[in-house]
């Protein structure tokens, strides 16, 4: 179990250093860092001062070494575009992103395992089916769609909500949250909603998939057998069974919450981090872009280790090292 | 007082789309407390819809169409799905095959029975796991105490059955469903958990129906035998009295068509119910076939082969581990015999066939065939042998036309030329007596049996003199056996083919080979003529092997010849 | 398990087959064809998007102005009502006009166009890519597969609208600024095609491990065909059926992936507009009250994204009928 763990944290640590890999790909030959930083007037000496302060003449692996010795303190270089370090960029639109996406995924994960255990029991039901056939259109239904449709409804309509923004602020410190003023809060609302719904729905349907698989195998059918309650065969054997793939889709689901925050943000002019990454994609804003890059791959990696340790607290095969007879 | 199980004209339908699929047809039998029946017949008979039926556990859309089910004097087909329930598992119980598969691996083995126990006696917490070790105990378990606590994945196959066994006795029922509890086993595991059942029964007056193809089984455990074709019953009676005096002429003609271990048949009798017989023109065949070179000496040579698996991998060589499935084994083959392979699984008995055939490469040792190793040049030994494998449901290539499949080897190989493909195909067809239309259709469009005999068609398209038969006949009907170890007899004879014949199923290998080798976990522990294998085996290991054969000196020898 | 017996007549000779249907017949009579027959939700959606498709390939023959033909635009037309006469002009639009002018009708025509085919080409791309990759790991095993297994894996961690928006940021980067509109449709379909081909590789590689542990790849291995005709010949066709269901689904996320795209700002540009472009558009005008401008674009990609996500559900559940 110990080799198993170690396995899976060296595996997080050769993907940081693939994105890293990648990040820094970026930065290295995706728009000529010298042409950003000079612009037209300059010399042939100014271009070779500027190669030999940034190391660009050195090696490769150098080069590369040096972009993660920096990264490592926070050092992400200076945004083309707003002239400010990259990190301190960062750290400012963190929180709301943040904030964001902990209350839809929380939102999306409690009501998405609820409803497709549900679907998957009542599989018959009336009930079941109409959330089933809602949700299929709520795949089909893009994030920005909802967004704008929620503003369209609550904001312009009914005037209930604001529709961007994030209300107020409480700074403390090191960290701002809108979670305790009233218009923070009712800020958050429509962007919630609009972020945790599709993944929600696509929670789901998986879980409902898995538990029907989960239903359909010997074991199940041997405990009806056997004669254990409804309850026992579908709570007890069926929903834990059904947790080992499900734990690692909703881990991968979690990560594309913070992706689809990008849609969000956009859509309500949410502050964070995702907004900034689709202006740094607008513009070629490479340290942004590089950065972004390097922050969520943190976070990913961090989720599918904290997967990987649900994963070995659910399923006793993984908890013993070695075959027994 | 257990009571006992009443069965009267039960019929059992499943609507399909095309028609009304009658899987049980007015089927009437009772079970005795204590009683270990046998419900026997080849697939698609309806034993096992019988089980699933008294269990209230058809798979949609099927349903009891007529007839009722009596425990006692309690009737219990219809009832609602809560009574069902309390019923199930408190007066019936049921074992399922696969032991693999019907244990919940994320529960320990303790949880599942303290679980089962506390749904039905009146006990709980510290005395529900008392019992539950008790149990565990009373199937053999040794250690239950720390046993209980371990997860499914932690015990071996024959202990998982136990395991099963034990969960199913959990609430004392007055019934327990057995459908084909030892088929997933290896014959020593299957003897001990036959006895196991047919001990409880006794002790503990439960009624056992025993739902298995397997007529040995049926003649080893059962009291009572119930013979199904095709959803009826066609025979039922005394164990003793059904297999040694059969009635009806579905019953002797399944009997007759068991291989037995103490006789060697020439041919099997064909008797054949319920259908048309096809002919097998082996005269024909054999006119154009290319008469075999004279050979000194074996035809294939097998010399300290060896095959390792690797069995934990890691970055750093000297930490990887490797498991060894065959461990130098040696053999001859002689032009024009049949040379059996047997072992249990795991063996390494498979693995050595797909050594030969060019599919595993070797880590040790060489293969010669006709005096030149098989690595100097595969080309010409391609062309000269062919294999049938074990599944017919997955040997034939689903998306391909049968006179695709039969033709390629022969295409590709170039054995025949171009022009003489199709007409070639449809000779082979028509003569392992299937017909030439058959080339037309999909493989889905054909039976088991017919299907191996598209195989056999195959092979033989590029007349191989080497023919490897991987367990031909163990995915098959005992009747359907029967002709395709006929034809495989006729090939030996008539063409003068060289086999290497692998199985488990000690009574074929009777009737098959000339000679046996014994393997046991990849070493090959004896190599013996077979009709001396059999009575005078030398190492003990062959010797558990033939003892543990189940018996067949029940059954009826009438129209056998040896 | 239980098997349904074969006809016991068929067990031992072969049925008598007095003449067999033809191939469109049997098609006919298939179990998916019976299937669809028999599911108005299904028939419904083939139907929608059939209709849809349809007047996308012949748009210039049913659009009854041509948006990007700046000869045909009026600007006084701009702001039309649906189905209203315009207070300048008198002319009559069906779904109304955006600022410039263009009839939405046609723009939509024109811009579904433009989403299919980025949805089709990327689908196709990841298709290609996936299925390829796939069948090698699958095939192989070994190194081959850890290695593309562990690429994908670590790009499955990465959400695949994510991975589309770095390479098209990527793209963007390479591409001269003066090339980047012209050549932005195609750098669509290389973000969405590169980010999906990971779905159809993890089922192709798992569909391709069961098939090549049947005998039947056994059988041709041992008349010494080589690795690239088993997978092609033998193979392919039998994990065929999981790849279609998977690539109508990822047609309505590619579909939709390029709508996100256009609307954000990193996907068609305005002189090649989609649905998403035309909604991000249509959303500057939402709040003053010109609802149509967003309104029918939003309509056409939902209707076009749900009649293809209910034909792979319909799909799935008929290739898969244990599932009932």
């Amino acid at each position: 179990m110990v080799s198993y763990i170690l396995r899976r944290v060296l595996q997080s640590i050769i993907v940081l250093l693939v994105v890293g890999l990648v990040a820094f790909s970026m930065f290295r030959f995706v728009g000529d860092p010298i042409e950003q930083l000079l612009g037209q007037e300059r010399t042939q000496q100014d271009v070779e001062r500027l190669r030999e302060a940034l190391g660009l003449n050195d090696p490769f692996i150098v080069q590369y070494a040096d972009f993660l010795a920096r990264a490592l303190q926070g050092d992400f270089g200076i945004s083309y575009r707003q002239s400010r370090p990259v990190a301190e960029i960062l750290l400012e639109r963190l929180p709301a992103t943040l904030e964001l996406a902990f209350i839809s995924g929380f939102l999306a994960v409690t009501l998405g395992i609820a409803l497709g255990v549900f679907t998957a029991i009542r599989r018959k039901g009336v009930a079941a089916n109409v959330i089933m056939s809602t949700s299929l259109i709520g795949v089909s239904l893009p994030t920005f769609l909802i967004g704008i449709l929620l503003i369209y409804v609550f904001g312009v309509q009914l005037r209930w909500l604001p529709t961007f923004g994030r209300g107020e602020v409480v700074d403390l410190g090191w960290w701002t949250t809108g979670l305790l003023t009233e218009s923070g809060l009712k800020s958050l609302i429509l962007p919630a909603i609009t972020l945790g719904l599709y993944q929600m729905t696509l929670i789901m349907r998986l879980v409902r998939a898995e538990m029907l698989e989960v239903l359909r195998q010997d074991y199940i059918r041997f405990a009806r057998a056997r004669g254990l309650s409804a309850k026992a065969v579908n709570f007890r054997h069926a929903l834990k069974n059904t947790m080992v793939p499900v734990i690692t889709v909703t881990g991968l689901q979690l990560g594309s919450i913070i992706a689809f925050a990008i849609i969000t943000e956009t859509v309500f002019q949410w502050p964070g981090v995702g907004l900034l990454f689709i202006n740094a994609v607008q513009f070629v804003d490479i340290p942004v872009m590089a950065a972004y890059l390097m922050l969520i791959s943190v976070m990913f990696v961090a989720i599918n280790l904290i997967v990987d340790l649900l994963y070995v607290w659910v399923d006793p095969r993984l908890r013993v090292d070695g075959r027994t007879a | 007082m257990t009571s006992p199980l009443t069965i009267t004209d039960l019929t059992v339908e499943f609507p399909t789309r095309r028609k009304l699929f009658t899987a049980v047809d007015d089927a009437t039998l009772t079970v005795e407390p204590g009683e270990i029946h046998g419900l026997v017949g080849e697939s698609g008979a309806g034993k096992s819809t019988i089980g699933a039926a008294i269990m209230g556990l058809l798979d949609k859309p099927g349903r009891i169409a007529a007839g009722t089910i009596k425990l006692g004097e309690r009737e219990i087909s219809g009832l609602d799905p809560a009574a069902m329930r309390a019923l199930r598992g408190k007066q019936l119980s049921m074992i399922f095959q696969d032991p693999l598969t019907s244990l919940n691996p994320l529960f320990t083995v303790g949880e599942q029975l303290v679980e089962t126990i506390e749904a039905h006696l009146k006990l709980s917490g510290g005395a529900a796991r008392k019992r539950a070790i008790e149990l565990l105990d009373r199937v053999g378990i040794p250690n239950p105490d720390t046993r209980v606590d371990q997860y499914p994945h932690q015990f071996s196959g024959g202990m998982r059955q136990r395991v099963v066994i034990a969960l199913a006795l959990c609430s004392e029922p007055d019934i327990i469903i057995a459908d084909e509890p030892t088929t997933a086993l290896d014959v020593s595991i299957q003897a001990q958990i036959l006895d196991l059942i047919r001990e409880l029964a006794r002790e503990r007056q439960v009624g056992v129906i025993l739902i298995t193809h397997d007529m040995g089984v049926i003649a080893e455990t059962t009291d009572r035998v119930t013979v199904m074709y095709d959803g009826r019953i066609v025979e039922s009676g005394p164990t003793a009295q059904v297999l040694g005096h059969p009635q009806h002429e579905y019953t002797r003609s399944l009997i007759a068509a068991v291989p037995r271990p103490g006789l060697k048949l020439d041919r099997f009798p064909q008797i054949s119910y319920g259908g048309r017989e096809t002919t097998f023109k082996i005269e024909d065949l054999a006119r154009d076939w290319p008469a075999q070179p004279r050979t000194e000496g074996p035809l294939l040579e097998v010399r300290g082969i060896t095959k390792r698996f690797l069995d934990k991998g890691s970055l750093i060589p000297s930490r990887r581990t490797y498991f060894t499935a065959v461990d130098e084994v040696s053999f001859d083959i002689r032009a024009g015999e049949v040379f059996g392979l047997v072992g249990e699984s795991g063996s390494g008995k498979s693995t050595i066939a797909r050594m030969i055939a060019g599919l595993y490469p070797l880590d040790g040792g060489e293969v010669i065939f006709d005096g030149t190793p098989i690595s100097e040049d595969p080309e010409a030994f391609r062309r000269q042998v062919q294999m049938i494998f074990q599944d017919p449901y997955s040997s034939l290539n689903p998306r391909h036309r049968v006179d695709r499949i039969v033709a390629e080897p022969a295409l590709h190989l170039g054995v025949i030329p171009k022009e003489n493909v199709k007409a070639r195909v449809a000779e082979l067809l028509d003569r392992v007596g299937l017909g030439a239309e058959a080339g037309l259709k999909y493989p889905h469009e054909f039976s088991g049996g017919q299907r191996q005999r598209i195989s056999i068609a195959r092979a033989l398209a590029t007349q191989p003199r080497f023919l490897i038969c991987d367990e031909p006949t163990s995915a098959l009907d005992v009747s359907i056996q029967a002709q395709i170890l006929n034809i495989l007899k006729d090939l030996q004879e008539h063409l003068g083919l060289t086999m290497l014949f692998i199985s488990h199923d000690l009574p074929v290998v009777r009737q098959m080979c000339d000679r046996v080798g014994v393997l046991k976990g990849g070493q090959l522990v004896e190599v013996q003529e077979t009709g001396r294998l059999f009575e005078a085996p030398d190492h003990p290991y062959t010797k558990e092997l033939i003892r543990l054969m189940p018996k067949t000196d029940l059954l009826s020898t009438e129209g056998l010849t040896g | 398990m239980t098997h349904l017996p074969a006809d016991p007549e068929t067990e031992t000779g072969l049925a008598p087959s007095a003449h067999r249907p033809s191939r469109w017949r049997a098609a006919w009579d298939s179990d998916i064809a019976y299937s669809f027959r028999h599911s108005p939700v299904a028939m419904v959606a083939a139907f929608v998007t059939a209709l849809l498709i349809l007047s996308a390939i012949f748009a210039p023959l049913i659009a009854p102005t041509n948006p990007f033909d700046p000869s045909s635009l009026n600007l006084m037309n701009g702001f039309s009502q649906p189905m209203e006469p315009n207070a300048f002009t008198g002319d009559t639009f069906l779904m109304g006009t955006d600022d410039q002018g263009r009839d939405v009708f046609s723009t939509i025509l024109y811009g579904m166009r433009i989403s299919l085919f980025v949805g089709a080409m990327a689908v196709l791309l990841a298709m290609v890519l996936g299925i390829t990759l796939g069948l090698i790991a699958g095939y192989f095993r070994g190194w081959t597969d850890t290695i593309i297994m562990r690429i994908a894996d670590v790009q499955l961690t990465f959400p695949s609208i994510l991975v589309a928006m770095l390479i098209f940021g990527i793209a963007r980067g390479i591409i001269p600024i003066q090339y980047r509109d012209e050549m932005a449709i195609w750098v669509l379909i290389l973000a969405i095609g590169l980010s999906d081909w990971v779905q159809f590789a993890r089922v192709v590689r798992g569909a391709t491990m069961v098939e090549r542990g049947k005998e039947y790849v056994q059988a041709a291995q041992l008349i010494g065909r080589s690795p690239l005709s088993i997978m092609v010949g033998h193979i392919l066709p039998n994990v065929l059926s999981p790849v279609l269901v998977i690539a109508t689904i990822s047609l309505a996320l590619a579909i939709i992936a390029e709508a996100t795209l256009s609307f954000l700002g990193v996907g068609a540009p305005p002189t090649q507009p989609s649905l998403g472009t035309l909604i991000r558009i249509g959303q500057d005008f939402l709040f003053s009250g010109e609802w149509w401008i967003l309104f029918f674009p939003a309509c056409t990609l939902l209707a076009l994204a749900l009649s293809v996500n209910l034909l792979g559900d319909w799909l799935r559940d008929a290739l898969n009928p244990k599932l009932n």
